[in-house]
């Protein structure tokens, strides 16, 4: 094909523990009878829910929305009632709980209808609404809502739109199937972008060991006249799948700290999206993915397309988890993914894999950093892991960033090949939520000063005026009553104005003045009441009492 | 001889001349040093330095009145970013100042308030919502923590909270520190005392 690949630095050949997830075609799951939603399911803000406990919600129905800012809303993915809004564990490193919208499936599975488009007659806008109202986030794992990404801004050209299908991470085949039995879907998915985002090129990338899944794709694309689309073979090194390394290794060109790809005029979306785009002006949100469950604690691993909001542990029972050792749940891949502490969450829009391994007798404790350079070797962002380190545990966060911290990608690339078994990407997480952190309370202490300010203006603001209505008040006092203030003239004004006071009093009426016999009467009764005996009052109310 | 004492003469008379100029025409209001320390003051005026509120420490630290370690919500950050600042040793926080260990904010029980205003007058942030005889209520993005509204309710409605809870404050903590040294024993050799 004569197109030229590039190099990024570093990276390693892993196993790839692909093949055992990929004897069985994709299976559908079963519809549970409890689905959780959890409503943050993306990047940006959280949904806010818009039906009510006791409602009943149709497959594909919107139960949560977002007003402003990034976002994305939630979709019901089976018909039923919602019989709760709580909170609910869900896939998250914390193992905290989270707002979630509970539903329980009545079964019958009636689809909401939503009308189907066809996108050459739309608008990039339109289609960017459609996205955002259909919910689709990128599926590669990271969860930025779509809509967003399609939106380049007037400054900037599209001119390559990449469709990441690489997968670099071991275990995780979920792409791989879903190019091999979708593959138009796929590709319309990507003419689709390609019209909404107006790109000159796109390339399909997929790692050179996936070989059925290309041929699948290329055949599919065989049939679309689509000259603008290239589906490109990338070598096989982890991490081949991130971003800045595919635009790297496709386009040569390497994107700056602080940057977006599409400054330099570049695109990257995840196959699965791409799909879920098709579906989406087919009428379908998003509401169901496929997802690879696999790991050596699994009889039966496959991939499985499931709806959002089935719990992890309905899904490891299907593929026949082994619960008589002790395993680990990990959503995501082994290198990069989170470690889960429950089974009870549930699949969210980015779960692409979960992953069951056996733990180890063993646990290989800790060494000190013996500064072999290994990691330096392998990173494929070109920093320094080791320095990088000692500054995360020195808490040294001014000279960590010095060496660039924020274009470390978490890849684990430093940690896997560090022979010390230093859990090196736990100690850049903790720096940048550190630095995050101090961000965040920097900014709140300008704004706290900035009011405390404004309050001792205000206060000073007060006073000034307090004592200048004082002032005045004076002034206008001795021009009424005269140019001299002499005691005699103050003793008449005072005298005056209390002889004004009595003669209002007199001729107020008052209330005891002319009553009726009913009321005299009850006074009377109640100045009798008066004059009786203390004793009396205190004994009725002790036998009250007993 | 004479040119050369007329020529100093002029010389300074002219630099005198440039030096008192320039020190009117580029003089600086306020104090540089203490802006510079009250940007790094944690501005909860919560004033348990002593001082009321962070500029007025920032000012005594300044004229070198007062230590860098009187700032308990300020913590050790504070206190090294301000040893890095002033170029001093950084030194523990003063132990007889408490120190709170997560972050809070405070709340009313608004069936509790009688709306007496009493703390919003303290509030040092304007963070502190309402009206006399009508219900008052805590702005909680913009409060604190510095608790000075506490003292003067008269109906102890107000209570210390956390400020955030859940997945969003959560953060990835510090790995445990690598073993210092190798787990497996290494025999001294014979007459060593102190092993290697």
């Amino acid at each position: 094909m004569g197109f030229k690949l590039w190099q990024f630095h570093g990276g390693l050949r892993l196993q790839g523990h692909k093949k055992q997830s990929m004897h069985e075609a994709v299976v559908k799951a079963a519809i549970p009878s409890i689905l959780v939603h959890p409503l943050q399911q993306h990047i940006g803000e959280p949904a806010q829910a818009v039906v009510e406990v006791g409602d009943h919600v149709l497959k594909g129905q919107l139960i949560a929305d977002f007003k402003d800012h990034i976002g994305a809303p939630v979709h019901s993915s089976t018909s039923g009632s919602v019989i709760a809004i709580e909170e609910r564990l869900i896939p998250h490193a914390s193992g905290f709980k989270a707002l979630c919208i509970v539903i329980e499936a009545d079964g019958k599975d009636t689809a909401f209808e939503y009308p189907t488009y066809d996108h050459t007659e739309l608008e990039a806008e339109q289609l960017r609404d459609i996205l955002r109202d259909a919910g689709i986030v990128g599926l590669g794992g990271a969860g930025f809502p779509t809509y967003v990404k399609l939106y380049p801004g007037n400054k900037h050209v599209v001119d390559t739109l990449i469709l990441n299908g690489a997968e670099c991470e071991p275990y995780i085949t979920c792409d791989a199937m879903l190019m091999q039995e979708q593959p138009r879907k796929i590709i319309e998915g990507l003419l689709i972008m390609q019209h909404a985002l107006q790109a000159r090129h796109c390339v399909i990338a997929i790692e050179d060991n996936k070989r059925a899944a290309h041929t699948m794709l290329v055949n599919a694309l065989k049939e679309h006249e689509a000259e603008c689309i290239d589906i490109i073979q990338v070598p096989t090194i982890y991490p081949t799948g991130g971003e800045k390394q595919l635009i790297k290794i496709i386009t040569g060109k390497e994107i700056a700290a602080r940057a977006r790809p599409i400054h330099k005029g570049v695109l990257c979306h995840n196959v699965a999206t791409a799909a879920a785009t098709r579906d989406a002006l087919d009428g379908k949100p998003l509401i169901s993915r496929i997802i690879t469950i696999t790991g050596d604690a699994v009889k039966q691993p496959r991939n499985m397309e499931v709806r959002l909001g089935t719990s992890f542990k309905t899904l490891l029972d299907e593929c026949g988890i082994d619960r008589s050792t002790p395993y680990k749940l990990i959503m995501g891949g082994p290198l990069m993914g989170t470690a889960i502490h429950s089974e009870d969450v549930p699949v969210i829009k980015t779960t692409n894999c979960i992953l069951s391994l056996k733990l180890e007798d063993s646990k290989i404790p800790t060494m000190p950093c013996i500064r072999c350079g290994e990691c330096a070797k392998v990173c494929p962002a070109n920093l320094l892991p080791q320095q990088l380190y000692w500054y995360a545990r020195a808490k040294d966060f001014d000279r960590i960033q010095d060496y660039n911290l924020f274009d470390c990608i978490e890849c684990g690339c430093c940690a896997y090949v560090c022979p010390s078994k230093i859990p090196l990407v736990n100690y850049y997480r903790f720096a940048k939520n550190e630095i995050w952190t101090q961000e965040q309370e920097k900014e709140k202490s300008d704004a706290a000063r900035e009011r405390h300010e404004f309050r001792q203006f205000r206060m000073e603001r007060k006073k000034k005026e307090d004592e200048e209505r004082k002032r005045l008040k004076k002034e206008l006092l001795k021009k009424t009553t005269g140019q001299s203030d002499d005691k005699d003239n103050k003793k008449a004004a005072i005298e005056a104005a209390m002889a004004r006071v009595k003669a209002k009093k007199e001729q107020q009426k008052k209330n005891v003045d002319d009553l009726t016999d009913a009321q005299k009467k009850a006074i009377a009764d109640v100045d009798a009441r008066r004059k009786q005996p203390k004793q009396a009052t205190s004994d009725s109310n002790e036998s009250s009492d007993k | 001889m004479f040119e050369a004492l007329i020529a100093i003469t002029v010389l300074a008379i002219l630099f005198g001349l440039l030096l008192g100029f320039s020190s009117i025409r580029f003089k600086v209001e306020g104090d540089p040093i203490a802006d510079q320390i009250d940007s790094i003051l944690p501005q909860t005026q919560c004033g348990q330095c002593g001082y009321p509120g962070c500029r007025p420490y920032a000012e005594a630290i300044a004229k070198g009145k007062a230590p860098i370690n009187q700032c308990p919500p300020g913590g050790e950050a504070v206190i090294h970013a301000l040893s890095d600042l002033l170029g001093v040793d950084p030194i523990p926080l003063d132990e007889e100042l408490e120190v709170k260990e997560e972050k809070t904010v405070v709340v009313i029980d608004e069936q509790i308030c009688i709306g007496c205003t009493l703390c919003i007058q303290a509030c040092p942030v304007d963070a502190i919502l309402g009206a006399a005889k009508h219900m008052h209520t805590v702005i909680k993005s913009e409060c604190t923590g510095c608790n000075l509204c506490i003292p003067p309710c008269p109906v102890d409605c107000i209570y210390i909270v956390p400020a955030e809870e859940g997945i969003k404050s959560w953060k990835w903590s510090i790995p445990e520190a690598p073993l210092e040294h190798s787990p497996i024993e290494i025999v001294a050799p014979e007459g060593a005392e102190n092993g290697i």
